[in-house]
């Protein structure tokens, strides 16, 4: 089932790909081929094998658990967030919390989670930041 | 000789102290990445790239680090095989067949010594075979034109996915994505903006970097939490190790299976998408059919041990013979290098032998460099390493995650590009667990652009006939290998996988 799923997304996504490719502009300067012959054949290649997921799919692949699939979720959730964090609170504070939560996700208790985090972020930060000089994210507090 | 003279010229060029700290820096870092089960040389590379990057390398020490790391990789891949009974990545899948039965009976310092050595011999000959055989094929890839190119790429597509894939529709579905993926962005010829749907960011396309530290680093992290509280205890694993050196009986018996190894894994590194996975298998399954004649393979036979290292290893050596001479890479870590040589505006083929020799030369002189640190490294300091596997994935994942991240940042300093970077986590993740192969992903983004522009330039020359594609004996001779390396894997795929999928432990994709 989880191939069909596959496929049904794939062709829409070809689909998609294949419209928004002839949508694009030609230029007055073009070529034989033009920009938008090629996206048209790799649409094609993404329709032809998702058909082939939906008429003759794999067995089916090991999902996690309910459970599992949020912690992931929220886990990206959280990665997303940094991203916007990064360049606010800076690169130590942000960097912290994010490894902390992820220590604590992976098993760690919530006291060594803290310190793994603290550690980590403080460590990549000496290493990469004071001795490496690579410019890292400053926050309000400059770094 | 001529090839010997420029080895000559890379050595001066690699034996500077900062590229023989860097060797050393890379070759112990990626025994480290290929120690750890789940992280392989991909991972490993893709970490490191963008770092590399935001530190300012230059070409050269750039890829002598990365370089190292992924024969360091290579290496390390071993150790947690032989003692855990699993491989840190796919090639060293059938290192665990003898290497473990060899730890159960006490005899993991011999079989981590052998496989050091057998490592050694696989890598430092093929090498070798690098040196004489690179500048070979770079006389044939100087008749290319673009519609020889375009085969080439098409070719590198279709045997990629191949053995290591269970499917070749996915394999096929996987490089569609990434030549779509590479898609984005302007126009190189004509300068109209493509699928950027009004996005400033998308304007310069998706950077193949993000791509690949998002569709490895991130997915790995996913992939360990989903598996939390399931990863195996390294716990008393150094206290197996009785003295780490191999009896000279040992070597003896198993010079005989090195030498066979090595040649036949160098073989399928050089074959483009093959890799080092068949690398080590085809080096188990031929001693074994050899050498086997009392059925002692499987129970802790040294042979058992030595043939997959030195395959693996050659074939890693092998593997960058196309991506140098060609540029087209032959496993999933090469991709990985190419995306390197090309972030760096080096691009890998014929003329990269004539326009930066220095560049060329001096990596594979730091690969004989490197091999020599590696040896040196694996038997006196291989409990250090087996030390590394006793930190827990929990502190080990959130370390390589935030690196990874920092890397990125420090390129871009965008916070769009660490959005798309965590994206292609979750769909790394998503395609992982659907089985669909993330590396031919990876080499269309790569090379998708390169594929166009070839296509394009020679139906140009042309003038649109598409018959112009298949005009020369070399791009037909190209196209029917596309054809049969797309189309062998499906009847000798599932004979390698019912074989190698033995044992099996977690969701691996990396054909490397």
């Amino acid at each position: 089932m989880s191939d069909r799923i596959l496929g049904v997304i794939g062709i829409a996504l070809a689909a998609f790909y294949i419209w928004q490719a002839t949508l694009i502009q030609e230029s007055f300067m073009s070529d034989p081929v033009g920009p938008k012959t090629f996206p048209i054949i790799i649409g094609v290649i993404l329709g032809l094998s998702s058909i082939y997921f939906v008429i003759k799919p794999d067995p089916e692949p090991q999902w996690a658990s309910f459970a599992r699939t949020m912690e992931v979720l929220f886990a990206a959730a959280v990665l997303f967030g940094y991203a916007y964090a990064l360049p606010i609170g800076g690169f130590v504070l942000t960097t912290a919390v994010t490894a902390m939560f992820l220590s604590w996700r992976l098993g760690a208790g919530p006291v060594q989670a803290a310190i793994a985090g603290a550690t980590i972020s403080v460590g990549i930060y000496v290493l990469f930041g004071v001795v490496l000089g690579l410019s890292l994210a400053h926050g309000p507090w400059g770094f | 000789m001529d090839a010997l003279s420029s080895l000559a010229d890379g050595f001066a060029v690699a034996l500077t102290f900062q590229n023989l700290l860097l060797a050393l820096l890379g070759c112990f870092l990626g025994t480290i990445f290929g120690a750890l089960p789940g992280l392989g040389p991909s991972n490993g590379v893709a970490i490191l790239i963008p770092l590399a990057f935001t530190l300012g390398l230059p070409a050269t020490p750039a890829l002598i680090l990365l370089t190292s790391v992924y024969y360091g990789a290579m290496y390390g891949g071993r150790i947690s095989s032989i003692l855990l009974n699993i491989p840190g990545d796919e090639p060293a899948l059938m290192t665990t067949l003898d290497g473990y039965p060899m730890a159960q009976q006490g005899k993991a310092g011999e079989a981590l010594a052998l496989s050091g050595i057998a490592s050694f011999v696989g890598s430092f000959f093929a090498t070798w075979g690098l040196v004489f055989l690179a500048p070979q094929l770079v006389k044939v890839a100087l008749l290319f034109g673009p519609a020889e190119y375009f085969a080439l790429f098409t070719l590198a597509f279709a045997t990629l996915g191949g053995i290591a894939s269970r499917n070749q529709a996915k394999a096929a579905f996987s490089a569609a994505l990434g030549v779509g993926i590479a898609m984005i962005g302007v126009d190189a010829q004509t300068g109209v903006p493509r699928f950027a749907f009004g996005e400033v960011h998308l304007y310069d396309g998706i950077d193949f970097l993000v791509a690949i530290v998002g569709l490895f680093a991130v997915s790995e992290v996913f992939i360990f939490l989903e598996h939390r509280g399931e990863e195996a205890h390294a716990q008393g694993a150094s206290k197996m190790i009785n003295r780490v050196t191999a009896p000279l009986s040992m070597l003896r018996k198993t010079a005989g299976t090195m030498g066979r190894s090595t040649v036949l894994g160098f073989l399928a590194g050089v074959l483009p998408g093959a890799g080092a996975s068949l690398g080590s298998f085809i080096a188990y399954s031929v001693e074994k059919r050899v050498s086997d004649r009392n059925g002692t393979f499987g129970k802790g036979d040294p042979r058992g041990v030595a043939a997959p290292e030195a395959g693996n290893n050659a074939a890693a050596g092998g593997a960058l013979v196309p991506m140098l001479a060609l540029g087209v890479p032959g496993s999933g870590t090469t991709a990985v290098l190419l995306a390197m040589l090309l972030a760096l505006n080096i691009t890998p083929g014929p003329l990269l032998f004539q326009s930066n020799p220095d560049v060329v030369w001096g990596l594979i002189a730091a690969l004989f460099i490197g091999n020599i640190i590696l040896l040196i490294m694996n038997i006196p300091l291989v409990s250090l390493f087996v030390r590394v596997l006793l930190v827990p994935p929990k502190y080990l994942m959130p370390a390589v995650a935030m690196i990874a991240f920092v890397g990125v940042y420090g390129i871009s300093g965008s916070t769009f590009d660490l959005v798309v970077m965590v994206l292609f986590g979750l769909g790394g993740w998503l395609l992982r667990k659907l089985d669909v192969p993330l590396v031919p992903v990876i080499l269309g983004v790569l090379l998708g652009g390169q594929m166009e522009v070839n296509l394009r330039r020679e139906l140009t020359i042309s003038n649109g006939d598409w018959s112009a594609l298949v005009d020369s004996w070399l791009s037909i001779t190209l196209w029917g290998l596309a054809i049969v390396g797309f189309i062998l894997p499906i009847i000798v795929g599932s004979f390698f996988r019912t074989n190698v999928g033995k044992g099996r432990s977690r969701e691996s994709d990396d054909p490397d």
